[in-house]
């Protein structure tokens, strides 16, 4: 048996007196999309930072299988070796486009940008991957030199997802990426990252509140509350016959999810 | 012991479910128990009993989406046995691609995708590859009487029973041993209804197992090798 692309371990995080996150588990493989759930405040963005290394942990240890093959925990990588990770086989997608792009380069130096971190020196290939990867998420090729400043909200989550995929990354980190956003944007967005999932085999750590979304991208789900997974277990199955309390509360706050 | 006997496609025994409603002081309702029957290769076992009763829930529990209180679901993968009351979310993800094929009452629409790459999508994951998921969409389609205007189209605007008909062409585009079907024909008319019929005794005939609920008395007649008395397995009052 290989090794899971992505193992939490007892994960635990304090800030002062409030327990963020206590002792969280979970693996993740290669294909596979794991939803985070719960209201503000239950922890499930402390739980995100923590996978992906934006946070130390008080106790537990996150272990992830690299490109080699080899599986290391986080907390031994050297800082280049985290960064490397971090700009080629991760993505982070954000609530706030404004964070994961640089608001004032245009559309194709944004997706150019982690090519040439990689060490591509050659602009003609980084340009047409940079428009291919405009189409790839329905953004017009006469847009490739407008700064994002200049897009919609929806365009803005698409190129932050061209950006993240032109480097093809294993791991996808989303923090509520269809958060304030119209719902038919919203849709036209959720079928996009459907189809990328699926075409490139992406394993996939989403924190949402929208149940929808959850049931919509995700095959797994761990329902969070206070800091704790109170339940787990496969998106549908969690969503029509909760048993905790508190996911049965949430599943009945919302109309049809 | 995990077995079934030869020809078995599922066995379940002894299956209880009872709903926990924390948001209701924890009020405990009992729904099943003793649950206990068999479908073998080849043959469409069909869930009866009055509305209530709990034909739907032995239907999500066997396709792990309730969660089984007591008992064992036992289903054929291949030389294998797998019981689906204890199996993790990875091995019913698994057992979904690839064993239990489900048609449910209504089509969960995905936004923008077409009818057909719907269809296509399904026969792709359980191993087709593309070009044969496509033709095999586009058969099941035709056949099912969808007009081929509406192929390339998402069902979001169609009609009940255009939706439906997406759906069972869905659920029949893989090559699943074993098919749940709930309540499919409920929305069809005389005509598509029958070519749903037509499809089930294909299927039988090349082994695969049903398990299933139908509205209509005339429907059930005509495909149920066995019917299975839920309200014996009852915990509710009839409604």
């Amino acid at each position: 048996m290989t090794a899971p692309l992505l193992s939490a371990q007892g994960l635990c995080k304090r800030f002062g007196a409030i327990a963020a996150c206590r002792d969280v588990s979970f693996e993740l493989n290669e294909g596979e999309a794991l939803t985070i759930v719960g209201e503000s405040g239950s922890g499930k963005t402390t739980l995100l930072n923590l996978i992906g290394g934006a946070l130390a942990a008080d106790a537990g240890e996150v272990v992830y299988r690299l490109r080699d093959g080899t599986a290391r925990a986080l907390s031994s990588l050297t800082e280049a070796e985290r960064r490397a990770l971090m700009r080629t086989d991760w993505g982070f997608v954000h609530q706030d486009a404004a964070r994961g792009l640089r608001m004032g380069v245009s559309a194709g130096g944004n997706i150019g940008e982690r090519l040439m971190a990689l060490g591509d020196r050659h602009y003609g290939r980084i340009r047409e991957n940079a428009l291919e990867w405009l189409a790839r998420v329905e953004i017009a090729a006469t847009r490739v030199d407008d700064p994002p400043t200049t897009y919609s909200g929806g365009m803005r989550q698409r190129l932050q997802i061209a950006r993240n995929l032109v480097t093809r990354p294993r791991l996808v980190f989303m923090d509520e990426p269809t958060g304030g956003l119209d719902v038919s944007v919203q849709a036209r967005l959720l079928d996009l990252m459907r189809g990328l999932i699926a075409d490139m085999g992406l394993a996939v750590v989403l924190v949402t509140h929208d149940l929808a979304v959850a049931r919509l991208l995700s095959h797994r789900m761990l329902v969070m509350k206070g800091g704790e997974v109170v339940e787990s277990g496969l998106t549908d199955r969690v969503l029509d016959d909760p048993q905790a309390p508190y996911t049965q509360l949430l599943v009945s706050s919302v109309l049809a999810a | 012991m995990n077995a079934l006997h030869a020809n078995e496609l599922l066995r379940v025994e002894g299956l209880s479910k009872t709903f926990t409603l924390h948001l209701h002081g924890g009020a405990r309702l009992p729904v099943l128990h003793g649950v206990s029957f068999t479908v073998a290769a080849g043959e469409c076992v069909v869930l009866a009993g009055p509305s209530g009763v709990g034909k739907s829930s032995i239907l999500k529990m066997a396709l792990g989406n309730y969660l089984v209180g007591e008992g064992r679901i036992l289903v054929a993968d291949g030389e294998r046995v797998i019981d689906l009351a204890r199996a993790d979310a990875r091995e019913i993800l698994d057992a979904r691609r690839r064993i239990i094929g489900y048609v449910s009452q209504f089509l969960r629409v995905i936004p923008r995708i077409g009818a057909i790459d719907i269809v296509a999508a399904a026969a792709q994951e359980s191993g087709l590859d593309r070009a044969a998921a496509r033709e095999r969409a586009a058969s099941l389609l035709a056949r099912l009487g969808l007009p081929e205007r509406l192929w390339s189209l998402p069902p979001a605007t169609f009609s009940g029973g255009e939706q439906q008909r997406v759906n069972i062409a869905r659920g029949f585009a893989g090559r699943h041993r074993l098919l749940i079907l709930d309540e499919p024909t409920a929305s069809l008319d005389a005509a598509n209804r029958q070519a749903v019929i037509d499809l089930i005794a294909e299927r039988k005939a090349r082994g695969t197992g049903f398990l299933a609920t139908f509205h209509d008395e005339d429907v059930r007649l005509r495909v149920a090798d066995r019917v299975v008395d839920v309200s014996r397995f009852s915990d509710r009052e009839a409604a």
